[in-house]
């Protein structure tokens, strides 16, 4: 009887596995559709290509080598030892039972979770570099992303290396993923350069999205999916204990995403005189981020004001970055920088086992790791075979310079 | 014949095909344009940068009418497209030197 007990235990937190996976793959959707919606319609189906494309790559070099990178068999805090494949073993029933419950889910599955993350974080990098970067160079760095520069920060902490050991806390990746990922979009678009005519003797051009329905389903869609980037993160759900924490995250993640919104929507309209759709879409993204680093400890009120900061965060976070000619069409580094350092920071608020040193210590290094090899990378890339199209083919649009493909060929210009 | 252009505001499109129809005018062609005259445009606010929108949609209504019909069928358009406001639109009378049917051949005044 306690035999079924444990494999049923293992089967539901398995199956929890796999579905909370399947609904962060579901928020590549929503990046997509974020994304397609703030660029301009002659960028959409590069955007489109990049978002389906970066997924596959990523699923890929993890598989190949990323995986092992981030949990290695063996690594010495801060190098991991170097193994390929994934192969398709996993756990037998009998050592299952033996084990008394200690091994509680299938290998395979936490890896299907883990490699929804690393897409994740890539896709982070995407819209922030729209309208303006070589395809080609894109995917490139994204195979260097997925399979090294994220694994190896993530093996620092999740991992097991020597951020954990230092006390650094983060729950389901404001750290690991989204400031990483910011990171590496930040160092693009340093190297990148801005959309032509965007900003032109001291002033700052609107060059407004293509489709705001595009931007708000792709809003809506990335919330549903967070659900199971926090939900999926507490790793287990088969007891009382368990499922209520995971009830917990989910309602605390859900009061972040709306007082994001509430915060960003009422802070522009202090701002600009008027209700900003694409500001209050960037705040619900930025209360999602807030929280992800601790959605578990802290009461829903409190999450709602942890999103909402974020959220106000993230309106000034894109002010700023405009004002500082860093162009950032979709406010990713935004979003998932600023509010992902917030996030990090908060964790203190509630966590009472987190610290403020530990927390500032393991985002600088995720940070600085991330942002310097990324400048490396696309550095790399730049001298070589160039990152930046031509700027004939950024005024006829880098879908029919790159993709030789209209979005919406019915509309003509 | 003339060839008669207006452009008009698009929410007036109906009333301008009605009145037409109304006094016998069967043809018409419609394009969505954009333009201004002496109406200003207005500013529109994206992420905290203002933007100025110029142009601004109208509708480019073209029917071809023989000549005795020209007065009737402007009187129409400038009666069901005003409004009163700024930005009504325009009228331009062109001559049209010949019309052809395509399916039967007809020309002049027939084909109209």
């Amino acid at each position: 009887m306690e035999g079924q007990v444990i494999e049923l235990a293992y089967a539901l937190d398995t199956f929890y596995f796999l579905v909370m996976g399947a609904f962060v793959m579901w928020m590549a959707a929503g990046f997509s559709m974020l994304e397609a919606g703030l660029v301009r319609s002659k960028s959409t189906v590069e955007i489109l290509t990049k978002n389906i494309a970066l997924y596959s790559i990523a699923s890929i070099m993890y598989m190949l080598v990323g995986y092992n990178l981030m949990y290695p068999a063996e690594g010495d805090g801060v190098i991991p030892a170097v193994n390929f494949f994934l192969g398709s073993g996993d756990n037998v029933a009998a050592d299952v039972v033996a084990s008394g419950g200690d091994v509680y889910y299938s290998g395979l599955s936490d890896f299907f979770f883990q490699v929804v993350f690393v897409a994740t974080a890539m896709s982070i990098v995407s819209g922030a570099v729209a309208e303006r970067m070589k395809l080609s160079s894109f995917l490139l760095f994204c195979v260097v992303m997925t399979g090294l520069i994220y694994p190896i920060q993530g093996y620092w902490k999740w991992g097991g290396g020597f951020l954990d050991a230092a006390g650094f806390s983060d729950f389901a990746g404001s750290g690991v993923v989204h400031l990483c990922g910011a990171a590496a979009a930040l160092a693009g678009v340093l190297l990148l350069g801005a959309r032509k005519g965007k900003y032109e003797n001291g002033k700052i051009n609107a060059i407004p999205g293509a489709n705001m329905p595009l931007a708000t389903l792709g809003t809506f869609i990335l919330w549903l999916g967070w659900f199971g980037f926090n939900g999926g993160s507490e790793l287990m759900v088969s007891n009382v204990g368990e499922a209520n924490a995971v009830a917990l995250v989910f309602v605390n993640t859900n009061a972040a995403a709306a007082g994001g919104v509430v915060a960003a929507l009422l802070f522009a309209k202090i701002l600009f005189g008027k209700y900003d759709l694409s500001m209050s879409l960037n705040g619900a993204i930025g209360g999602l981020v807030s929280i992800t680093a601790e959605p578990l400890a802290p009461t829903p009120e409190l999450a709602a004001i942890i999103g909402a900061i974020g959220g106000i965060l993230v309106v000034l976070s894109i002010i700023v970055l405009d004002k500082s000619k860093i162009d950032d069409p979709v406010g990713a580094i935004s979003a998932h920088g600023t509010c992902g350092i917030w996030g990090l920071i908060a964790v203190v608020l509630s966590n009472g086992d987190a610290t403020l040193g530990a927390q500032i210590y393991g985002a600088a290094v995720i940070f600085a790791w991330t942002f310097v090899m990324a400048l490396i990378f696309w550095g790399i890339l730049k001298a070589v075979i160039g990152i930046r199209i031509s700027e004939e083919s950024e005024d006829v649009g880098v879908d029919v310079a790159e993709c030789g493909m209209e979005a919406y060929p019915e509309f003509k210009q | 014949m003339k060839l008669i252009i207006a452009i008009v505001k698009p929410f007036k499109l109906d009333d301008v095909r009605n009145a037409l129809s109304d006094i016998g005018v069967q043809g018409i062609t419609v394009t969505e344009v954009k333009g201004f005259g002496r109406q200003k445009g207005h500013t529109e606010l994206y992420r905290g940068a203002e933007y100025v929108v110029d142009f601004l949609p109208k509708v480019k209504v073209e029917v071809a009418v023989s000549d005795d019909m020209s007065d009737k069928a402007v009187e129409a358009i400038t009666q069901s497209a005003n409004t009163g406001k700024i930005g009504d639109g325009k009228i331009f009378i062109m001559n049209l030197e010949s019309a052809i049917r395509i399916r039967t051949g007809e020309t002049g005044s027939e084909a109209l």
